[in-house]
């Protein structure tokens, strides 16, 4: 009988082409579908599957839109479970693992840790007043972090308590595979919901561009590929990207415009209290407002007009359909190479000709962090919730002269007149 | 038992009969005697068991002794050793990586492991630099920008590694490749967050970073010597060298070392004062009223304890009191990161992570048990000692919009107005 260790051994050193492929997923499309194309040729009904499934998702986004923030922030969550759920299911499926002690609740049990952590930090920023009135929620607050670390490491020594000897490495294979894939999917959910109360604009203007991507280089590169662009997926070609690019970028453009008029994606997400809802109610800040720009004189001829009315969030909307066309399909390559080193056709079969939840988000990965960095770099300083918060658990002593330190400033900048009172 | 007695000897990792039917091939790290000449030529006349014994005993005092001399050159000695440690141990995973998968000859593999952990202490230093030595940063004029633009810029470079990482993927190689991709992040997750995290704690005090990481060695030392003189039965069979014995008594040594260490460090203002950059001397200060933590106070014995002890007060430092959380979670806990590696190490049929120190193994084999414990610190720091800091929290207000600003202000005054902290006609 030869020794799991040493089979596992020989499965890492083979080559790729020796290695088995992972049992392909069933179909799931369902009957209905298949009895009201069941006339057509094989190759025309997968692109009908395909067209429909992808007219059902685009509509169940605007749906979703339409329902609100709190209903998107359900979705974000659910997506990213389900993502996860996907890529650990792929390393059970690699390293025959399902009978590993413990390891699926452990690995769930981390889910719920790192999502403890983020929406900890979230929610204690957002629901600030929410929060300050009720007493059990001021302490996990206050101890947040330390509750949070006190979980992971419970999750950690059951981990090394679990240790069998016969299965060190898979143990180990699967526990840095959970980790990995925490750090793809958590985080990436967080952010996007980060963006998304910074105003909904900053959430659906990148995923729509990069949707729109997929789309158009699909589209282009059906019509008129002919240059591969890279050995990875054979099927992207050189025409492809860059018409998927100038797409893109018009389409952002676009679509900024139009939702830059409303309030309701423009304002950043605010809870209130009193109504126990979210709202988006502000005044528009001033990257929602329409200017005069100048036409630079190269496009003044071709447009035949000498200044534009715009918002300035159309420029920023640039740099993010230029990172969604460029730098977004390397998340799609990357998940390419990851199934083909492990053999698989789609992460799952949950979208009947589409695959799993992941075929569709693998380049919106890159997408979440480079919008949040962005925000963070360029729109919006600190959050001063956040800092309304720290400074309300300082010292007292310390808060007295932080607040004579504020008041000196405020009254040099004319902020504050300094005969005021109350 | 003669047998037991020399298997005992042999030092921490296992030669024992247990791990060397895993060794079943080859192992994957040759082993080879890295100890100097001048030690051999000394030690040549013992038998084996105590010339290894004698050897790791020379090491161990030649470590501590060169602990103590780099606390007292100074933080930026400190620093710069912490961050020697972590490449090194960065390098020793790296390799061990490398060997498990016979993976040396993949396209640019070892360029971008190097680039990814170049990335991460770019992005983290940059993260520490700004909040200490935020004076020096806003004077010149580059810094300024780069600070500003500073997770911007991080990102750029990791995007940048990141998609050289998917160029250089090759057909026969796909797998190996995202194994090493995937071994690189959790290697950097592991050593640089941590190293970091210790850096922090650093700046808190030098107290407490010396403080902690003492009671990990304390720990570590006590319970082999307990374990060698009292051990008796196993506490877990992936490490079968440590015994309940010598844990429990390794506990309540370390528990006392940490008492009686913060009692001798709380005394001295260059440990307990927070580390501060003066830009004016371009040097490292220690120099600070200290906190109420480090101040003595009169704390009533418990009755119980009257009678034994025979005192009726105790003067104590408070902090005391937290280094009874720390001695503690740094002999309960820290062991899992012992173990932990221990399970690495036979998943990985290695039986060190690589030869660095003669009679211990590399880097890596002595700060496993640190992992969790720089972590712990930095929680606890941020949990229960110390709050925001002030001047960090004036710098953001300065920086965002003056409806916002005046917003917080009026939110801050009526606050202090309800705690009664400012009286509601007064005017300062």
């Amino acid at each position: 009988e030869v020794d799991l260790e040493e089979r596992l051994c020989e499965l890492d050193l083979r080559s790729d082409s020796d290695i088995p492929d992972v049992p392909p997923p069933t179909d799931s499309t369902p009957e209905i579908l298949k009895k009201a194309l069941s006339g057509l040729s094989a190759r025309w009904k997968n692109w009908w599957i395909r067209g429909i499934l992808t007219l059902a998702m685009i509509s169940g986004f605007f749906l979703i839109i339409y329902l609100g923030s709190f209903m998107l922030m359900l979705l974000v969550l659910s997506i990213q479970v389900k993502c996860y759920h996907e890529i650990i299911t792929i390393g059970y499926r690699v390293y025959h693992s399902y009978d590993l002690p413990w390891f699926r609740s452990l690995s769930w049990y981390f889910l719920l840790c790192v999502n403890y952590f983020f929406y900890g930090e979230t929610v204690a920023d957002y629901f600030a007043t929410f929060v300050q009135r009720r007493e059990q929620l001021q302490f996990l607050i206050r101890y947040h972090r330390f509750i949070s670390f006190a979980l992971y490491l419970t999750g950690f020594c059951m981990f090394v308590l679990s240790l069998v000897k016969k299965h060190y490495r898979l143990q180990f294979y699967m526990f840095a595979w959970t980790h990995v894939t925490l750090l793809i999917t958590v985080t990436q959910s967080h952010l996007v919901i980060q963006n998304l109360f910074e105003g909904m604009i900053w959430f659906l203007v990148p995923i729509s561009s990069v949707i729109c991507n997929d789309i158009t280089a699909y589209i282009f590169g059906f019509f008129f590929g002919r240059t591969p662009l890279i050995k990875l997926s054979p099927k992207k070609t050189w025409e492809g990207f860059i018409g998927g690019f100038f797409s893109t970028v018009v389409f952002g453009f676009i679509f900024s415009y139009f939702l830059a008029q409303h309030q309701y994606f423009v304002c950043p997400v605010e809870y209130n209290s009193e109504t126990n809802r979210f709202v988006t109610e502000c005044e528009p800040s001033e990257l929602f407002q329409m200017k005069k720009y100048s036409v630079p004189p190269l496009l003044q001829a071709v447009l035949g007009w000498e200044t534009v009315n715009m918002y300035p969030f159309q420029m920023h909307s640039f740099a993010l359909s230029t990172f969604a066309s460029l730098i977004g399909p390397f998340g799609g390559f990357f998940a390419s190479g990851f199934k083909r080193a492990f053999k698989i056709k789609d992460f799952a079969d949950t979208i009947p000709g589409h695959g799993g939840i992941m075929d569709r988000f693998d380049c919106q990965y890159l997408m979440a962090t480079f919008v949040h960095v962005y925000i963070t770099s360029f729109i919006r300083g600190p959050n001063p919730s956040k800092l309304l918060k720290q400074l309300l658990i300082l010292q007292p002593e310390q808060q007295l002269s932080v607040y004579k330190t504020l008041k000196s400033h405020l009254v040099e900048k004319g902020i504050l007149q300094p005969s005021l009172r109350g | 038992q003669e047998s037991e007695f020399e298997n005992r000897l042999d030092g921490e990792t296992a030669s024992d009969s247990e791990s060397r039917s895993d060794f079943g091939g080859s192992s994957t790290v040759p082993t080879s005697d890295d100890t100097p000449e001048v030690l051999n030529r000394a030690l040549s006349n013992l038998s084996s068991r105590w010339k290894n014994w004698w050897v790791r005993g020379i090491l161990t005092l030649a470590m501590i002794t060169f602990f103590f001399i780099i606390i007292y050159l100074g933080p930026m000695v400190l620093m710069t050793i912490v961050m020697c440690v972590q490449i090194k141990c960065f390098h020793e995973i790296i390799t061990i990586g490398y060997n498990v998968y016979h993976s040396y000859d993949l396209p640019w593999f070892r360029t971008l492991s190097w680039y990814f952990l170049l990335c991460v202490n770019y992005f983290f230093y940059g993260e520490t630099v700004t909040d200490y030595f935020f004076t020096l940063v806003q004077r010149e004029e580059p810094l300024r920008i780069l600070s500003k633009y500073h997770r911007f810029i991080s990102f750029t470079l990791y995007l940048t590694g990141f998609c050289m990482f998917v160029l250089s993927l090759v057909k026969k190689h796909y797998r190996l490749q995202f194994y090493m991709f995937g071994w690189t992040h959790v290697t950097l997750l592991i050593v640089v967050t941590q190293s970091h995290l210790i850096i922090h704690n650093l700046f808190e005090g030098m107290i407490w970073f010396i403080v902690p990481i003492s009671c990990v060695i304390c720990n570590d030392i006590m319970a082999y010597m307990f374990g060698f003189f009292f051990g008796r039965t196993p506490l877990i069979k992936l490490s079968p060298k440590k015994t309940w014995e010598g844990f429990i008594g390794g506990f309540f040594s370390t528990v006392l070392f940490g008492w009686l260490l913060s009692y001798v460090m709380s005394g001295y203002r260059c440990f307990t004062c927070p580390v501060e950059f003066n830009s004016d001397t371009n040097s490292f200060t220690v120099d600070c009223e200290p906190s109420e933590l480090f101040q003595l106070q009169e704390y009533n014995i418990p009755l119980v304890l009257q009678s034994v002890v025979g005192w009726k007060t105790v003067r104590m430092y408070p902090f005391q009191i937290h280094s009874i959380a720390l001695s503690t979670f740094a002999s309960l806990i820290g062991p899992f990161g012992g173990f932990f590696a221990s399970g690495f190490k036979r998943a990985f049929k290695i039986k060190d992570f690589a030869n660095t120190i003669p009679g211990h193994g590399g880097i890596m084999d002595r700060f496993d048990c640190q992992y969790l414990m720089a972590t712990f610190v930095n929680v606890y720091i941020a949990s229960f000692i110390r709050g925001p800091n002030p001047s960090k929290l004036i710098q953001q207000f300065l920086t965002l919009r003056p409806d916002q600003q005046l917003h917080i202000f009026n939110t801050l005054k009526a606050h202090l107005v309800d705690r009664g902290i400012l009286g509601s006609l007064e005017d300062a």
